[in-house]
């Protein structure tokens, strides 16, 4: 059994809480694009109507779970390019060459990158309410954090593992806009899965962050496809085997 | 007692022997080098040694410990200053300090403790919360050093420690490692392809080249095997003079490459002469005689037949390696 180095993975962390605080371009520009959104999108498509949903849902109230799996996919599946960077100048040689085992190294990675992913989910989830999302007030509402969470498990273990497998930056990053897309797009985030023609909804089934937006709307708004812990189940499963793969490759990469 | 030990160590890649069965000691507290062009098999060499690549053959011991059985232990008992820079920039020099020694499982007043003292040590202290970013290469390096020795390493180990810096930042690098060497009482291994920096610092150096150590002595006697002296005659005839120079007893060595001829001797005012006068009896035309003291070029000349900018391989190459 590896026993873990409490003192390394706070630190490694610590290094991703820093780095996250000091970077002032992308915090500004990570709280502007899902605002940007979330508002042109929600009142533009305001009028638009889904037949067979209930008739108190609006557009922008089925949309805020799903930009907020957004403002959570991106800074998790991008810890595998900071991995890459530091790659790239050296550090992760200092990172690897202390006597702290790879186990240790992946887990305060991740939980630098959930927390940063966390934040950022949180802070749309705040936006929305100021946009008047109606918000349903019951026990399921605990869950959100969960599913944010787990979402950003599936989602950096996505990210390390393309990572372990690349040797460049740029290649990490058409990998994944290349999958990015897909998975945002196909995941009922902008649509809900309801009013999908069949073939599509095929589609999303097999797309992971599906789970993820419809646990959140069953969650924040009360309205999902699945019922909830359809989507937990799916989720718990999904981030252990992604993070078990992640992690995997990563101890298996060179440096 | 000695704390590196190397026996036959091997790391051959597809076609290429990186490393070609090495054998060393290092004793303690000494400062040990390793002197040759790129490409010889130093960074190799020193990765094996801190555990970040795992040698094909033999067997290296730090401190006792068996990099292969043992890299914890290892990684415990050194410090490390890699070839490039491994910082991160948008972290202050502190926190940099900080981040290393958690990574080593520091106690918090043991820690803060020792980032004073390894900052005084540099000289970094009043640029200790300045981000990395706005160091100079010097201050980078000096950071570097004072990370390495952070968690009371046994060794130290320097890939390099002055490339890409100016020959005046260069010299000061050098008195840090040296005090270091001194204050900390650590052991140093450091691999190097300038000349000036392994006489300066080294007290033994070991001359690598094409994956296999050449010679291991310290550079005084490395250079007294040349002669006290050097003398090189450019000359219109180089095999010719050399037959004629040969049969002399005062001639210590004598190399020829092309029509340079490299002779060790002693009592060099006096030979000059003697040499003037077999060459006007040999018929050569000599075009110029210099004379100096041995430098570890010469050493290197000697040994391997080349001078070490010869062998460097061409930045062209270089990129070669790295991308294809």
């Amino acid at each position: 059994m590896i026993s873990l180095n409490y003192q390394a993975i706070y630190v490694i962390w610590l290094r991703q809480m820093k780095r996250f605080i000091r970077d002032k371009g992308r915090l500004i520009s990570n709280f502007i694009q899902p605002f940007l959104f979330l508002a042109v999108l929600g009142f533009g498509l305001n009028a638009a109507s889904f037949p067979g949903l209930p008739s108190n849902l609006r557009y922008i109230d089925i949309l805020a779970p799903g930009i907020i799996v957004w403002s959570i996919l991106f800074p998790s599946v991008f810890i595998g390019l900071s991995i890459l960077w530091d790659r790239q100048f050296g550090f992760l040689q200092e990172v690897l060459v202390a006597p702290v085992n790879r186990l240790s190294i992946v887990i305060g990675t991740t939980l630098g990158g959930a927390t940063i992913a966390i934040l950022q989910g949180l802070i749309v989830f705040f936006v929305s309410l100021v946009l008047g999302v109606s918000i349903k007030i019951s026990l399921l509402l605990i869950l959100a954090p969960v599913f944010m969470i787990l979402t950003s498990f599936v989602a950096i273990g996505i990210g390390l593992t393309i990572a372990s497998k690349m040797e460049s930056i740029e290649g990490f990053q058409f990998i994944v806009s290349l999958l990015i897309m897909p998975l945002l797009f196909l995941s009922g985030s902008f649509s809900p899965l309801d009013t999908m023609p069949s073939w599509l909804r095929t589609i999303a089934f097999f797309d992971p962050i599906t789970y993820g937006v419809d646990g959140l709307r069953a969650s924040l708004i009360g309205y999902s496809y699945f019922p909830f812990y359809i989507s937990l189940t799916v989720l718990i499963t999904l981030s252990i085997v992604m993070m078990g793969l992640g992690s995997y490759f990563f101890n298996k990469s060179e440096v | 007692m000695s704390i590196i030990s190397v026996q036959n160590l091997k790391k051959y890649y597809k076609d290429v022997k990186a490393v070609d069965g090495i054998n060393f000691e290092v004793n303690e507290r000494e400062v040990f080098g390793f002197l040759g062009p790129n490409g010889a098999g130093k960074t190799t060499t020193i990765k094996m040694l801190v555990t970040l690549l795992k040698p094909t053959e033999g067997t290296a011991k730090i401190t006792g410990y068996d990099v292969k059985k043992d890299p914890d232990k290892v990684r415990r008992s050194i410090g490390i200053v890699f070839q490039e820079p491994a910082l991160d920039d948008r972290l202050t020099g502190k926190e940099n300090l900080d981040f290393h020694a958690r990574m080593y499982g520091m106690r918090k007043e043991q820690r803060e403790k020792r980032i004073k003292e390894v900052l005084k040590l540099v000289d970094l202290e009043e640029k200790a919360n300045t981000l990395v970013k706005n160091y100079s290469g010097g201050m980078k390096r000096r950071i570097e050093l004072a990370r390495g020795l952070m968690h009371f390493p046994k060794v130290l180990f320097l890939d390099e420690p002055t490339l890409g810096l100016d020959p005046q930042t260069r010299r000061s690098v050098w008195d840090y490692i040296k005090s270091l060497n001194e204050k900390e009482k650590i052991t140093i291994f450091l691999t190097t392809h300038y000349m000036e920096e392994a006489d300066y610092l080294c007290k033994r150096v070991a001359i690598i080249d094409r994956g296999k150590i050449l010679v291991i002595d310290k550079p005084s006697k490395l250079k007294s095997r040349i002669g006290r002296d050097v003398i090189t005659i450019s000359c219109s005839n180089g095999e010719l003079c050399v037959n004629a120079l040969k049969k002399e007893k005062w001639v210590e060595s004598i190399k020829v490459h092309d029509s340079i001829i490299t002779i060790g001797t002693k009592n060099v005012e006096k030979k000059l002469p003697i040499i003037l006068k077999i060459a006007e009896k040999n018929k050569i035309e000599i075009k110029s005689i210099d004379i100096r003291k041995p430098t570890l070029e010469d050493v290197f000349l000697y040994y391997t037949g080349r001078k070490i900018r010869d062998q460097e391989i061409s930045n062209f190459e270089k990129f070669k390696r790295r991308f294809v």
